[in-house]
């Protein structure tokens, strides 16, 4: 399989490197300390185009491939996971969603401003009592006059509160049956019974955010309801399928993250009259850290080709891709603390930063067990 | 207000170098390239004084096949063409040969200012631009701070020895060269990237812009770079180990004890 970039793909990399250099590094502490969502970046990563990567120009996007899409959720996340993953749920789940099953219209009003970078998506299928057994949700929507009245708790919801819209899975037909009786609906900031909750305290990615979105007597206008009621999990297990690749991504950058700040620390410190990279103890560290980096990345690539060429077998790709890198990043980043040492274990440097943020790439968007369900039913059905 | 820039793509400042082979240059093959930085200043700042006066940017590169991925990113980020001299005849020459190539380009452009960086971060001469100015008659100034647009002449502000700032006013057209740092060069945004490939990138030959090859490229220089290596590490430096107040210490002891100069 050739991997080689093309002169566009690597223009869109450079400029995601040197976005992330000159704008996302000098915030990076500040943010993850006060665990402030840094608006101002995001901002400018939507005045640059990083908000509508996917989505065709006509509706305010770049009209890029999931490649160009890889390499930017990587190079972002190479200096803060926080927002690669800011810019990758706002572009696959938030926004994919209204794109992919939202009608003309809904596509007009919504996925423009999102995806040409003036308002930002969030998307709420977790519930307090389902999480990985997402068709056990509880939020439910009873239909009035005109629409929906909304009633429920979404849970961990990546722009609860800074999020303009909010796509919410929630049940429509109680008896129905199971995972066809759920409907998704866009919620808009400032609707009546519409509210963000308790923002999350983080062990990682702590810029990011995080908060529980509570909907009490929300009442949703038809015009609201996203493709055909009853099919909103269905609809919901689809983009999860089309996002894995966004956590690969941002797992391989957190990784490439934590090894090149490893590497480069193990060529400045010095003991015993030497820097440690000279030493065979930490040489077999960064090697096994950059054999598993350059797996993941092939991996990483190979998923998002077959996603721009809509090949049957992008979606056990994108799962693989993801359990790897995520298992990865969390690797690379505790080993790139043991090589800092002392200094790995204080906040003078970001190695500590990394192993904290690397973990959210095991859980996020389907566990690493969920990842091995998907892929050994992929691999029974063959 | 019509506005060139000259841009020079230059190994990555981060890269690790080798010597060729030939020992005559280094070692090319897998190197990351890059916009010579001043060169990036001096693409945005060209980039706002055609913003300003609703005029467009034209950049022009001299240099292999690879240098279009820095014209490309110069049309990324907003320059309306660009102009790569590509042919053989062109490559290797020193800063003259390059200069009277540059100059034949621009000639045709009818362009109001040419604007480039100070000085290129490998080879580092801080002589093309001097040149070009020279070949096509026109005023020139050199480690530029600043620049405003002023009834049609440039008002320039330079940095003299001793931090002081001169500022004075240029007829137009002239030739620019700014010092990095001037501004904040914007980034590529992923529409800029995908406009950039329909932008246009012309390749003239030498003998579209009238030039005889004789004078161009390696052919035509009159200097010649004969070897390129790393200087022997010298005898004599003494690397102080210990923390800060140790080397510190250490460092006035010798000051005063063996060098005897405090």
């Amino acid at each position: 399989m050739d991997f080689s970039l093309t002169e566009e793909q690597r223009a869109v990399q450079e400029a995601a490197r040197e976005f992330a250099a000159g704008e996302v590094d000098p915030i990076v502490d500040e943010h993850d300390e006060t665990q402030t969502f840094p608006m101002d970046v995001i901002k400018k990563a939507g005045e640059l185009g990083f908000l509508g990567i996917i989505f065709p120009e006509e509706y305010g996007g770049a009209g890029m491939g999931y490649v160009e899409y890889v390499l930017v959720i990587a190079e972002l996340s190479k200096i803060d996971p926080s927002v690669g993953i800011t810019i990758a749920a706002h572009n696959s789940l938030g926004t994919n969603h209204i794109y992919k099953f939202g009608n003309e219209e809904q596509r007009k009003r919504w996925v423009t401003p999102l995806a040409s970078g003036d308002k930002i998506a969030a998307w709420g299928l977790t519930e307090p009592n389902a999480g990985s057994d997402a068709a056990g949700a509880q939020t439910k929507a009873e239909r009035v006059e005109g629409g929906w009245v909304l009633n429920g708790i979404k849970q961990f919801t990546t722009h609860g509160s800074v999020g303009d819209t909010c796509v919410v899975m929630a049940v429509t037909d109680p008896d129905g049956p199971r995972a066809h009786n759920i409907s998704a609906f866009v919620v808009e900031r400032g609707m009546d019974g519409f509210r963000a909750g308790k923002k999350e305290n983080k062990l990682g990615i702590r810029a990011s955010d995080t908060a529980e979105v509570i909907l009490e007597d929300c009442f949703v206008p038809e015009s609201h309801l996203l493709g055909e009621e009853g099919e909103g999990f269905v609809q919901a297990l689809q983009i999860l399928d089309g996002g894995r690749i966004s956590i690969a991504a941002l797992g391989l950058g957190t990784a490439m993250g934590a090894y090149e700040t490893a590497l480069a620390y193990a060529k400045e410190r010095q003991q015993f009259g030497r820097p440690i990279a000279q030493f065979q103890a930490i040489q077999f560290h960064l090697a096994e850290m950059a054999t598993k980096i350059a797996a993941g990345e092939a991996l990483t690539l190979a998923a998002a080709v077959a996603m721009d060429a809509g090949r049957p077998n992008a979606s056990q790709l994108a799962s693989e891709a993801k359990l790897f890198t995520g298992e990865t990043s969390v690797f690379c980043s505790e080993r790139g603390v043991q090589i800092h040492g002392g200094y790995g274990f204080v906040k003078d440097y970001r190695a500590e930063k990394f192993y904290r943020d690397a973990k959210i790439n095991t859980i996020g968007e389907g566990t690493s067990e969920i990842q091995r369900l998907v892929i050994a039913r992929n691999v029974l059905r063959g | 207000m019509r506005v060139a820039v000259c841009i020079k793509q230059v190994p990555d400042t981060e890269a690790r170098l080798r010597v060729s082979k030939d020992g005559r240059w280094i070692e090319e093959e897998d190197l990351r390239y890059v916009v010579n930085e001043s060169d990036g200043y001096a693409l945005e700042e060209a980039l706002q004084i055609a913003e300003g006066s609703g005029g467009e940017v034209i950049v022009v590169s001299l240099g292999p096949q690879r240098v279009q991925e820095a014209l490309r990113k110069g049309l990324a980020l907003g320059a309306a063409r660009a102009v790569h001299l590509v042919d053989e005849a062109f490559q290797g020459g020193d800063a003259a040969a390059t200069a009277r190539a540059l100059a034949a380009v621009l000639q045709n452009e009818d362009v109001d200012l040419v604007l480039t960086g100070s000085q290129s971060d490998d080879a580092g001469w801080g002589s093309t631009a001097s040149m070009l100015a020279g070949h096509l008659g026109w005023p020139h100034a050199w480690l530029v701070m600043g620049v405003e647009m002023e009834d049609g002449t440039a008002k320039v502000t330079r940095e003299m020895e001793s931090g002081m700032n001169e500022v004075f006013r240029m007829s137009l057209p002239a030739v620019i060269e700014v010092q990095a740092g001037i501004n904040h060069p914007r980034y590529a945004s992923l529409k800029g990237i995908m406009k950039a490939k329909r932008k246009p990138i012309d390749t003239p030959t030498p003998a579209e812009l009238g030039l005889d090859p004789a004078q161009l490229g390696a052919a035509g220089s009159r200097i010649e770079i004969v070897d390129v290596a790393f200087p022997e590490s010298g005898e004599g430096a003494e690397m102080i180990e210990g923390d800060a107040s140790t080397v510190a210490q250490t460092l006035v002891d010798k000051l005063q004890n063996e060098a005897r100069v405090l």
